[in-house]
């Protein structure tokens, strides 16, 4: 999984010590998958995991549009809503009619949902890309979102429609009402999409989606229709968000208008974008992350959007790479030897780094508390600030000035200390 | 013979501005063609109007016989014509080895597909790593096409131009901006590649169109004044009062 | 005779209600517009800043009163414009596009978040200013608020002056020209990145104007910038992606077609009369039985894939992209 969408895997010289690392990557990654509710085995890491491993492969569907395409989609989520309810609708099918499709057929009807959308409107959709696709997106999607709301019998209304998983028939015997059961069901779709959808990177459709999104007119004049190869990517990206969708349901046993609405789909495009559009692994390495943060932050605090739409603009900002593209920017400083030049100007950037970020924090906490009329104290790293006393304010408004102060020197001190460890990187033959 | 590009009375306005009229030029199977023509004088727009990439008012281009005039750029790329960017204009991102292979996929026949794996595909391995050796970039394949020096990403467009097997292939000023040694270079990998093709070349450097030309158009304000080979056009009155006149060196 | 009263009526307040949104669409979208055709950048935040007008406006009246907020706000969310222009997109153009279109949804999700951090979710309650809290005419049966004639003055005025600005102006001029030929922006020279913050600014300033106005009259609330939003990059495709008489255009359609969608109440039933499904409720019988009014809200969209397959480009745009 390490492989960069951008980097060759052609009869290079030692092509079979590439292919034992590549296949050694997903192998390691399919053992934790396996492991991992052995080693986190309570109901509530279980959950978590079945959040993650769904919201995996929906953010990978997004990338096969922004990170493979070039197309900045606002509205995602309706493939990935669609599938939802057309597995809920299936199940209830499946139950009524006694039709003999076991549970985990199920996502792949949830799949066929979102690609049977994608085909209907994504012709219109994708004749243009850039900001327009982006525009048309959105209109789609809350067209859909809205109608979700008229169209009652097929998407219940307010409450949506509700099923039961464990009615469908068995399969080994197993009933899938147990959290345990459900998990290893998605950690098994997880791993038949990823790989899916790694090898689509890899297919000329996959090679000419990476050409469209560089540079859409040259294509032309290689003899590929922009259109057609837009096309084809949304409906695939549409087929895998119809998966994720499916693993939704059978995991809420519900499907409703939430699923296909604009905060789903400005939250996969945030975990895409975070974790990093350029590799194939980014969007798994966001994926993660922001569904931790959106399970864990919940608890913490009341404006846990605040900090996701603040992280989002930093990575947009000042790493549009995402986490993967920072990661995969030392691999030439590590190959060329060089990295532990930049480490100590690191190691001291992270000081005030750390003081600004809290201040920040608790900048927001003091605000959010003090306008919420609450008068509960703020507990940072084991101290107690009273959001009422000017003494809390100071101490943010120190903490931010002097952190950001103090901190763009060290980024600085970054910036110069890369700059030499690149140059020697390079000068030894290592390429960004 | 039919000729392999025919421009018949070809008129492109913008609004209300003809910046081509009443466009003929005929050039013939395995003709190296160079258009020439002071700044502005359309011979973008010409390349334009040839390849697709913008429609003609009025009037017809053929392709081997062919009408190809409204058709949509890749449709025109299909029947066997390619064209190069006077701006570079590769895939930035992708590696050179890629931006190769991209070029050979449709006509080695693979289209769309999703269902193969594009290292598996034998045929567009050896084309690709053929293109490769001739443009000399074997050394530079695992590069981004975006890092690569500016004589290398021109030779590069040219790979990429006639790594399909163009029959027709149409040269954007490809030795702008380079040095002598490196414009040398560059116009003996076209004429190698282009050996057995069509060329259609737009070029300022008076050396390489008359090195590299077997007849010569001079176009000015949007029409032709003078077709013929590279001595008629040296003797021209017409072409020396027009452009080589001042141009001249 | 009552009838034909009341449908007269229904028409009189629904085409000012239409022509009143229409023109409050038409002053966040001509920014919008402006700002696209001459830095590229489809500002998805530029509803935020309606927001922000609305919430600066309910605040500032609550301190030193309303005809103070009307002149203040917009000037605060003009300035909070350049700062997002000068340190936020300049800084993110070498990134490309994209980078830029995904800062303003950040920025726009952060906007909404911290609205609703200080003001909470519900509504506040801005009201209308005493001085024009009076039915100014009264049709049939209706009294016509004297403050929607303000809005809609202000909101002609503003048009005019816009107007006078790009006719008369040397940065009018420069606007105009970015309008027809978007890359000769560049060639402005040293100062563009002055122009683009100017642009921005004045762009901000009008949205957060609309706010102003728009707050006491509609509701303000920290959703209201995402409700909004889309209807506004309707507006624009609809119109011609650049095109500010297609922007003109689609607002007043978009403002009309929405005012009387809410003031009808009639549904396919009631005009064909109930439909016969023995299966129980279906999609078939939903879509019988909505009323237009429960449709208001999609109609927009509606009119989006509507123009995408007729005319691509939008009403009156030109450009491919």
């Amino acid at each position: 999984m390490t492989t960069a969408t951008t980097s060759v895997s052609g009869p290079a010289a030692n092509a079979a010590g590439e292919n034992m690392r590549f296949y050694g990557v997903w192998l390691v990654g399919v053992i934790v998958l396996v492991v991992l509710p052995l080693v986190f085995s309570s109901g509530g890491s279980l959950t978590s995991f079945s959040l993650i491993g769904i919201a995996i492969v929906f953010a990978l569907s997004y990338n096969i549009l922004l990170g493979q395409t070039g197309l900045l989609s606002f509205g995602h989520a309706v493939h990935y809503g669609l599938g939802g309810f057309m597995a809920c609708h299936m199940m209830n099918a499946v139950v009524s009619h006694g039709w003999p499709i076991p549970l985990p057929f199920i996502p792949l009807f949830g799949g066929l949902g979102g690609l049977a959308f994608a085909i209907l409107v994504s012709w219109l959709m994708t004749k243009r890309a850039g900001t327009v696709f982006a525009m048309i997106s959105l209109g789609i999607g809350e067209l859909v979102a809205s109608s979700s709301l008229i169209l009652r019998s097929v998407f219940g209304g307010e409450a949506g429609i509700t099923t039961d998983r464990t009615a469908l028939p068995r399969m080994f015997g197993w009933t899938f009402g147990p959290q345990i059961q459900v998990y290893y069901l998605i950690a098994f779709w997880l791993v038949v999409s990823a790989i899916a959808m790694y090898a689509l990177t890899r297919t000329p459709l996959g090679r000419i989606s990476n050409a469209v999104r560089d540079n859409p007119e040259r294509v032309q004049f290689i003899g590929y229709d922009p259109h057609v190869v837009r096309y084809l990517a949304y409906c695939f990206a549409g087929f895998f968000a119809g998966i994720a969708g499916g693993l939704a349901a059978i995991s809420f046993e519900i499907a409703n208008s939430a699923y296909l609405g604009a905060i789903q789909s400005g939250l996969v495009l945030f975990a895409t974008f975070i974790g990093g559009t350029a590799y194939f692994f980014g969007p798994i390495l966001g994926a993660i992350l922001v569904t931790y943060l959106q399970l864990g932050l919940t608890s913490v605090t009341s404006v846990w959007q605040l900090y996701f739409g603040i992280i989002f603009i930093g990575i947009v900002m000042f790493s549009p790479g995402g986490i993967a593209g920072l990661l995969m920017m030392h691999r030439p400083l590590l190959r060329a030897g060089t990295l532990w030049t930049v480490i100590p100007s690191y190691l001291v950037a992270i000081v005030p780094t750390v003081a600004l970020g809290c201040g920040v924090v608790l900048m927001i906490e003091t605000i959010a508390r003090y306008s919420g009329g609450e008068a509960s104290a703020i507990n940072l790293f084991g101290i107690a600030f009273n959001p009422r006393s000017p003494a809390t304010w100071i101490a943010a408004a120190v903490l931010v000035a002097g952190g950001f102060v103090i901190a763009r020197l060290t980024w600085r001190r970054i910036g110069e200390a890369w700059d030499r460890a690149a140059t020697i990187a390079r000068d030894r033959g290592y390429l960004a | 013979m039919t000729a392999a590009i025919e421009v018949r009375a070809v008129e492109k306005r913008f609004g209300n501005v003809s910046i081509i009229r009443d466009l003929n030029l005929s050039i013939a199977q395995g003709e190296r063609h160079a258009i020439i023509g002071p700044n502005g004088a359309g011979k973008s727009t010409t390349f334009n109007l040839i390849s697709g990439h913008i429609k003609p008012t009025s009037g017809e281009v053929r392709l081997n016989g062919d009408v190809i005039s409204g058709l949509r750029p890749f449709e025109i790329n299909r029947r066997g014509l390619s064209r190069s960017f006077q701006v570079t204009n590769v895939f930035a991102r992708m590696t050179v080895w890629e931006n190769v292979r991209c070029a050979v996929l449709w006509a080695t026949g693979h289209r769309y597909a999703f269902w193969k794996n594009v290292d598996h595909l034998p045929e567009v391995r050896e084309q690709t790593a053929r293109i490769l050796e001739d443009i000399h970039l074997t050394h530079r394949r695992d590069v981004p096409a975006g890092l690569l020096t500016y004589a290398e990403q021109r030779e590069l467009e040219i790979g990429v131009t006639i790594a399909g097997g163009a029959t027709v292939v149409m040269l954007d000023e490809p030795t702008a901006g380079m040095s002598h040694a490196e414009t040398e270079r560059a116009v003996s990998l076209i004429r190698r590649l282009t050996e057995g093709r069509t060329l259609v070349i737009v070029e300022h450097d008076m050396s390489v169109v008359f090195g590299l030309a077997d007849r010569i158009s001079v176009l000015v304000y949007g029409h032709i004044i003078a077709s013929g080979t590279p001595e008629e056009i040296r003797r021209d009155p017409k072409v020396k009062e027009a452009y080589l006149g001042e141009e001249a060196h | 005779m009552v009838h034909e009263c009341a449908v007269l009526e229904l028409i009189v307040i629904s085409s000012l209600n239409g022509v009143l949104f229409g023109m409050l669409l038409f002053l966040l979208s001509s920014g919008l517009t402006v700002i696209f055709s001459m830095m590229g950048v489809l500002n998805f935040a530029h509803a935020s800043f309606y927001m922000l007008g609305a919430f600066f406006g309910f605040q500032l009246t609550k301190w030193i009163g309303f005809w103070p907020a009307f002149v203040l706000a917009p000037l605060l969310v003009g300035a909070i414009g350049m700062v997002v222009e000068r340190y936020g997109l300049r800084n993110t153009h070498k990134h490309g596009h994209v980078a830029e279109l995904l800062l303003t949804f950040g920025l726009a999700f952060a906007i909404e978040e911290i609205v609703s951090m200080i003001w909470g979710r519900s509504p506040v309650d801005y009201r209308v200013p005493a001085l024009l809290d009076f039915p100014a005419f009264t049709i049939f049966s209706t009294n016509y608020p004297a403050y929607k004639i303000f809005m809609l003055a202000v909101s002609v005025v503003i048009f005019v002056a816009l107007l006078l600005v790009l006719k008369r102006t040397r940065v009018g001029l420069i606007v105009q020209a970015a309008l027809t030929h978007p890359h000769m922006v560049g060639h402005l020279g040293h100062n563009v990145g002055r122009v683009f913050m100017v642009v921005f600014g004045v762009g901000s300033a009008l949205a957060g104007l609309a706010g102003v106005i728009a707050g006491p009259a509609l509701v303000t609330q920290s959703d209201m910038a995402a409700s909004l939003g889309p209807i506004l990059f309707v507006v624009i495709v609809f119109g011609g992606l650049g095109s500010l008489p297609g922007a003109f255009v689609a607002s007043l359609v978009i403002g009309l077609v929405q005012t009387f969608a809410v003031a009808l109440n009639g549904s396919l039933a009631s005009v064909f009369g109930p439909l016969d499904s023995p299966g129980g409720p279906s999609a078939l019988s939903d879509i019988w039985n909505v009323t237009i009014a429960q449709v208001a809200p999609i109609i927009p969209y509606l009119l989006l894939v509507i123009i995408l397959i007729v005319r691509p480009m939008g009403l009156m745009g030109t450009r491919e992209s």
